[in-house]
Parts: C-alpha cells; structure tokens; sequence
C-alpha cells in the first residue's frame, strides 16, 4: 500500500493570538511524513513564490488548508496562493492536470458553535455549503474533496478543554490519509470530516481494527 | 627592584599556569587562584612574608569590585527586585548568620566572635556561582535567576558589614557613631575627624556621602565628556581610576568603608551613558588586584594546621555546608521553587565566598576573631569553595536526570528571555533599527564612539552608551557575551569589516547583521562572516524608482509587483557576483566581474520586458487570465 505525503498549507495572520491554530499547525509538524508551511511566514509580503508552490503541489499526495475561518472563507494568503499558483494550464484548462488524483482538505477552526453554522442558525449555513468554492476548487482540479475538518466554538475551546479531543481528531486525520485509509466516498455524505471520524460504523474505531482499501473507491470527476 | 620585578613574576606566572588549567577542569578562576597560591607559598615557600603587605593592598581589588557591583545596579532595577531581594536575599542571610551564630556559640566562642562567624558564612561565592551558572546555562532557569537574588543581597550586605563588625571588637557597644569612630582610629593612619565631637563626625559623614552621590550625578558627565572629547584612551582610564581611588581615599579619611563608597558611586552612576565605558577601564584592575588578593590567601594558607586539624576542619566545612544548604531548601520551599530548580538553588549557594576572605581579614584586623580561630576558619571558607565544583557535578549527573521530563515540558521561553541585541553606532541608521526594536519591546544596547552624539540621543531620552565598539573588553562589558544578536551600523567601511570579523571569530555563534555602503563593502562584510547585510541605499533607491514609475502613470500595484522583481533578481544575481568577487584575488572588479554585472542588468531587464510578448511571463505569471475561450474546451 503506497504511503501519502501530506502538504499542510498554514495560514494565520496572527499568530501570536491563536490559541486553537497554533497547538494544531505545531501537531502537524512533528509527523515526518507531513511538510508543514507557514504560509504567512513564508511570504510575509504575499510575495508568493509560484514555480516553489507548485513544485510543493507536485511532491505531495495530499494538500491541506488549515485557517481560522475570516468571513465565511480564507485568510486573505490563501486566496492569494489560489489565485497565483492555480494557473491555467497546471492546475486547469488545456494540460492542466498537475492535481488529477490528489485529495482536499480544509482544515479549519470556526468561532460559532455548531448550532451556528445550520439552517436558522447565526451563519445560516453549514460549513460544508460555505466552502463550496473550495469544492468547486478541488473538483475543476480533479482533485478528491474531503468534507472540513472542523474545530466550532474555537475562542472558547482551550477554556473548556475541547482542544484535546480535537487535536486527536488531527492527528487520527493525518494518520489515516497517510494510510490512505479514509473512505473519500462514505466521508462525502458528512457535514464535517469530523461526523465521519466519530460515526460508529466509520472511523475511529474502525481505524485500528480493520484497514480499509482505498483503491476500490477511487472516484472519478467528470465535467 | 630587582626584588619587585622577581616576585611580581612569580605571582603572575603562577596565576598565569593554574588559572586556566582550573577554568578547564571546571574549578573557576577563584579556586585557581587560591591554588596558585598555595603552590607558590605553603608548598614551594617560593613568596614568604610580603604576602600580607601584598595583601592589604589587593584588597582594593574588592572596592573596586563593589564599584561595578554598584554599576551593574540600575535604582529602577534594584526596585523590581525588591521581594526577591529582601525576602528571599534578606531571610537567607539572617537565617544563616542565625544559625551559625548559635553553632559558634556551641563550640564555645563568645557571641560577638560567633556572630562575626554567622556573617562570614552567610555569604556565598558570588564569583564561582555566577561564572558557573554562565558556563553551564543555568542563568536563566528559576534556580538560577533566584540564587542571582540571594547572591546581589549579600553582595549588597557586605557594606553594612564591613561597618558592622568593627562595633563587635569592643566589650561594651555604645552608640555606633562613637564606636565607629574609635573603629577608625583603630586602623587608619590618616583621618579627618579624628578630633571632632560625634555630632560633627555625623556631619562629616553625611557631607561625604551627598558628596559622593552630587559629584557623581552631576560633576561626573561633564568631566567624562570632556575626557571623551580628548580621544585619550589612558586618560579615560586615568579619570576612571581616579574617580574610584578618589572616593575611597575621600572615605576613608572620614572613617567610612571605602567600599561603601565606591559602591554608591557605582549606583549613581549606573544610569550614565560612560557606564560601559567606565566597567571595561576598571574591570582588568579589579580582575588583577582580586586575583592578588586570592593568591595571596592561598599564600596565607598553613598546612600544618590543616594537617593539625584535619578532623575539625572536614566537620566544620561539612557542617556548614549543611547547614547553608538546609536553611537555602527552607527558603526555596516557601518561595515556591521547585523541582530541580530547588535543588540547583540549595546546592549552588552552600558554600563560603570570596568576601569571606575579606571579613576574615577584616574582622581578624579588628580584634574580632582570634588569629588561630581565623586560620582554621579560612581553610573551611577555602575547603568549601573547592568542593562547589563538585556539587555542580552531582546536580548536574544525580539530580538533572531525576527531573529532565519536568524541565522538558516547561521549555517554552518568553519573550522576556531573550538576550538583548548590541547595536554597534548610533547615527542615523543605528537609530532606525534601534528604536524599531525598542518600540517592539526588545532589549537593545547602543554604543557610539563620539560623545556628543550620545549626549543627543539621551536628550531625547533614547538610551545608549559611549564606548568604542571595536575594542573588545567594551563589547564585553556591553554584554556580548549573552547578547542575542549584534548589529554593525558604524561609519567606517575598514572598522565595520573589522569588527564583523572580529564578532564572528570570537563569538561563532552570534548572529551579526551588518550595514553596507555599496556593493563591494557588502561583499567584505560577507567575507568576514556576517550574516546578513544591507545596502544602506537600496531599498529607499527602490522605492524612489516606484515612485517616479507611479508619477509617470503606472498603476501602484504593477509598479510594486515591478519593483519585487526587480529586487528578487537582483537578490538571485548576488550570490554570482560575490563569488566571482571573492574568487579573483588581485582585480576584485575585474572583466570576469563586469562581464556578470552586464549580464545581471540583462536578466533583469528581460525579466521587465517579458510581459510585453503577451505570453506567461516571470513579471505579470501571477493572475494571468486564461486564453480567451478557454471555457469551450473544459
């Protein structure tokens, strides 16, 4: 079974702030099969650098955008990384299948509760509705989109200790798409990656009993 | 002379052979000293009797000690400290003193002699510990910096001391003038009050002192400026030297201690701007006559009572130590320290110090302690000065291991923890960097070798420091040693190349940022191992570039992106061009150098011009739109 380099794409413009993002980017860099970059650190004047971007692209199996969420989106960087790295002709249009066959993920922290982000909720809509354009993204790129990952309720998590549960989510996450052991097709059906992880017949538990095969499940994106 | 010039020889080359040989095996420089003292008088009889004239005059080395001690103490700082010092400082003293005190009495001495003991052995090495503490990198955990505490207040305590014991000498202890005054006469040849009633002896003393704190708050600036202004370095030395003799002579003709004095005089002056100046003048001096001081002792030491008292002398070192230990793992518990950190802090402080000498000497010159009881009594101050080492190395194999997870979770570090940055010139591009830096909270310290300049920047309240940054013993004094990053922003190309080398040779591991004046200065500063350098043009020539290409009509945000271009090339090309420079040794410019410098302007060049093609160019690569019609063929 091959083994998936993981590309955790980090974008948090205060870092100094966070409390939720900085332990979970931290988590991140200690797997030697993860490359973890602070795209703010890197490119502190957006200056980013295309041709290094894409070759990262192309060196990993899996790409991930872990943010806080700002207004129902990304930080400002990663819009900018789409808008620079995604070119035609790598990424899309003519040729441009450089991430055919990769996988998706946004990693991300919300700061209203779950109830928030539904229907009558403050946000109206759930996290899974609001990233569509990431889901557009990834499927114009043919790339396999994985449901968020999803931290609610992130100004409060460390004073009420939910932190911890969360961070084992991550970590079981990077673990499993390294193994290549997420079942992309039964995941679509959930809201968040973490409803898959916690589902009694799916995740966790099913993780370390019984190794599911990824290869059956390839899907392909038609457009 | 011939006499002179022998002996000096003998004392300095016995310091010169045991001094390093004790740093390398771990002992300090204080434990070397004493060794070489006892090589060249007890075991060789190479020096005899001299040492104790040699001594009295050595002892100086402590006044001067106490100027810097006094130096290093900013009122604002010793404020901060205040709990730690008194508290913890304070009780670990008294408690001590206490407790000794009553161990003395036990052995049968009367109680001005045990409290005079109490005293001595409640000081610990300031010298061993903190030079250990650096040498092993354990400034900065909570044992280190608490022990620091303790360390100051003793140092501090010794003034009070020094004018303390004299009282202990006679029977009956009436009021302190009056005792202090006869303490006086005891041992000064020449005195200014010697005939005064004690009201105008308290008067004088009260002068004195005003003296000392106007002269140096006041008289000290415009003399070192003027000094300064003569770009004399001996005469700068001259002044400093005389500003300390000066008050110790003004001290002790009105009876007070000179250390006391000198000590004050380093307070005061602890603010001024020559501070650094002033240390690394008498820093050598200081070093010397100490080192003197502890040969000397170790000259001092009598075998044949460490032989006679063999038994008596490892108790009583043993029991002191105990005794300081227990008292300091008392302290820590109800100061909270813990872990290994309660551990570093009992052990590091057991034992006697250096000023324990000194009070021995000094209270054995007051009639205070019996000369047979003070021998015995150095060989435990000396004893347990050399056992420290040891104690080092079982905190460091015994305890460590025992709490190394503990330590391991707590490795965060403030940002309160980082060192400071030494900033090398203060004019106009120093001040940037500087007051970026200070506006964000980090430490800096300013050097600048032209006075006036400093006396402008501390006009406007900004701190820094006169003193010539490429002379080493100032860097030192400076604080290179734990300074976190340096920065050359001085205004001679030779002498900014040169004290980039010289950072980078003596201290490997410290990152130096250094200001260039052109290409070719750049490429020196590289050569000589700086890590980073800037050209003190470019980026202001950049932007005003962008600024005439936005008059000119261009949109501001192709013209920014140009602009990064244009650096970013540039930034690609100069690791070429300083290759080709430092490869060709004769004609640094030379054709093969011209040739890469044409062909950088060509790259960059085509770099701008690409976009004109209208294809994907490096320029205009980021958001391309895609061919038109591209969405037919998805």
């Amino acid at each position: 079974m091959s083994q998936s380099k993981i590309l955790v794409l980090f974008a948090h413009p205060s870092l100094h702030r966070s409390e939720a993002n900085a332990p979970i980017f931290q988590q991140a860099c200690e797997f030697d099969f993860v490359t973890a970059v602070d795209l703010y650190a890197e490119y502190p004047r957006l200056n980013i650098d295309i041709d290094r971007e894409q070759q990262r692209l192309l060196a990993h199996d899996i790409v991930i955008f872990q943010f806080p969420i700002y207004w129902y989106s990304t930080p400002a960087i990663l819009k900018e990384w789409q808008d620079l790295v995604l070119e035609y002709g790598f990424a899309y249009g003519q040729d441009g299948n450089q991430l055919k066959g990769k996988t998706f993920l946004c990693a991300v922290t919300a700061g209203g509760s779950v109830e928030a982000y539904r229907q009558g909720g403050h946000n109206n809509f759930t996290v899974r509705e609001l990233f569509r354009p990431l889901e557009q993204t990834a499927i114009m790129t043919g790339m396999h989109y994985l449901p968020p990952l999803t931290l609610f309720g992130s100004r409060t998590a460390t004073d009420e200790n939910r932190l911890p549960l969360h961070l084992q989510h991550w970590t079981t996450t990077l673990d499993m798409l390294h193994e290549g052991q997420i079942d992309i097709q039964r995941a679509d059906s959930f809201i968040t990656l973490n409803d898959y992880l916690t589902d009694k017949t799916m995740g966790i538990e099913k993780y370390h009993s019984k190794e599911v095969g990824p290869d059956n499940l390839e899907q392909e994106d038609n457009r | 002379m011939t006499g002179y010039f022998v002996q000096a020889f003998i004392y300095l080359i016995a310091a010169v052979i045991a001094v390093p040989l004790a740093k390398k095996f771990g002992l300090g420089s204080v434990l070397g000293y004493l060794i070489a003292g006892v090589i060249i008088g007890p075991v060789t009889g190479l020096v005899g009797k001299e040492t104790v004239t040699i001594q009295h005059f050595a002892e100086f080395g402590v006044v001067m000690m106490l100027f810097l001690v006094g130096l290093e103490l900013e009122p604002k700082m010793l404020w901060q400290m205040r709990h730690r010092l008194l508290g913890l400082g304070g009780l670990q003293v008294a408690l001590t003193t206490g407790l000794i005190t009553i161990i003395a009495m036990v052995f049968g001495q009367p109680w001005q002699t045990a409290l005079a003991i109490g005293l001595i052995f409640s000081l610990s090495s300031t010298a061993i510990v903190l030079q250990t503490f650096n040498e092993k990198g354990l400034s900065k955990t909570q044992g280190g910096q608490n022990a620091f505490s303790v360390l100051l207040m003793q140092d501090i305590a010794v003034i009070p001391m020094l004018a303390f014991i004299p009282m202990l000498a006679l029977p009956e202890i009436a009021d302190a003038a009056a005792s202090l005054k006869e303490a006086s006469e005891h041992h000064q040849e020449l005195s200014l009050v010697s005939g005064l009633p004690s009201w105008a002896y308290a008067l004088a003393i009260l002068a004195s002192i005003v003296g000392v704190i106007v002269t140096g708050h006041y008289l000290s600036r415009p003399l070192f400026h003027y000094v300064a202004s003569s770009h004399l370095r001996e005469i700068f030395v001259a002044t400093a030297l005389m500003l300390v003799v000066g008050i110790a002579a003004l001290m002790s003709l009105v009876g007070l201690s000179p250390a006391l004095g000198t000590f004050l005089a380093g307070v005061v002056l602890a603010n001024s701007e020559f501070k650094h100046e002033l240390e690394s003048n008498i820093e050598p001096f200081k070093g010397l006559l100490l080192g003197l001081f502890f040969i000397t002792v170790g000259a001092g030491i009598n075998f044949s009572i460490f032989a006679d008292n063999l038994v008596v002398i490892l108790g009583l070192t043993l029991l002191v130590m105990l005794s300081k230990a227990a008292i300091l793992w008392l302290l820590a518990m109800i100061f909270k320290i813990n872990n290994s950190d309660r551990w570093l802090f009992a052990l590091s402080l057991a034992q006697a110090g250096e000023f324990g000498f000194v009070l021995l000497s000094f209270t054995m010159a007051q009639h205070v302690i019996a000369p047979d009881v003070a021998a015995i009594l150095q060989l435990v101050v000396a004893l347990s000065m050399f056992l420290t080492p040891v104690l080092f190395i079982a905190f460091d194999k015994i305890i460590l291991p025992r709490y190394r997870d503990a330590i391991n979770q707590m490795e965060f570090d403030d940002i309160d923890d980082c060192g400071t940055v030494i900033i090398a010139g203060a004019g106009r591009f120093g001040q940037i960097v500087n007051r970026l830096l200070v506006a964000n909270g980090i430490k800096t310290v300013m050097l600048d070798h032209e006075a006036t300049q400093i006396e402008n920047m501390r006009r406007i309240e900004i701190k820094s420091y006169f003193g010539d940054a490429t002379r080493p013993d100032l860097l030192h004094t400076a604080g290179i040693d734990d300074a976190l990053m340096f920065v050359v922003a001085i205004d001679n190309i030779d002498n900014s190349v040169a004290l980039t080398h010289h950072i980078k040779k003596s201290h490997p591991k410290l990152t130096v940022l250094s200001r260039s004046f052109d290409k070719g200065h750049s490429y020196a500063l590289r050569q000589a191992g700086a890590d980073f350098t800037i050209n003190e043009t470019y980026h202001s020539a950049l932007e005003l570039g962008a600024e005439v290409m936005r008059k000119a009509g261009l949109h501001p945000f192709f013209v920014e992106h140009k602009k990064t271009l244009f650096a970013q090339v540039e930034q690609d090309a100069s690791d070429d061009l300083y290759q080709k420079w430092s490869n060709s040794e004769e004609e640094q410019y030379g054709s093969d150098y011209q040739k890469l410098f044409i062909r950088l302007e060509q790259a960059i060049k085509s770099a701008m011009g690409r976009d004109r093609l209208d294809k994907h160019s490096a320029s205009e690569r980021g958001w391309t739109p895609p061919p038109k019609g591209y969405d037919k063929k998805l």
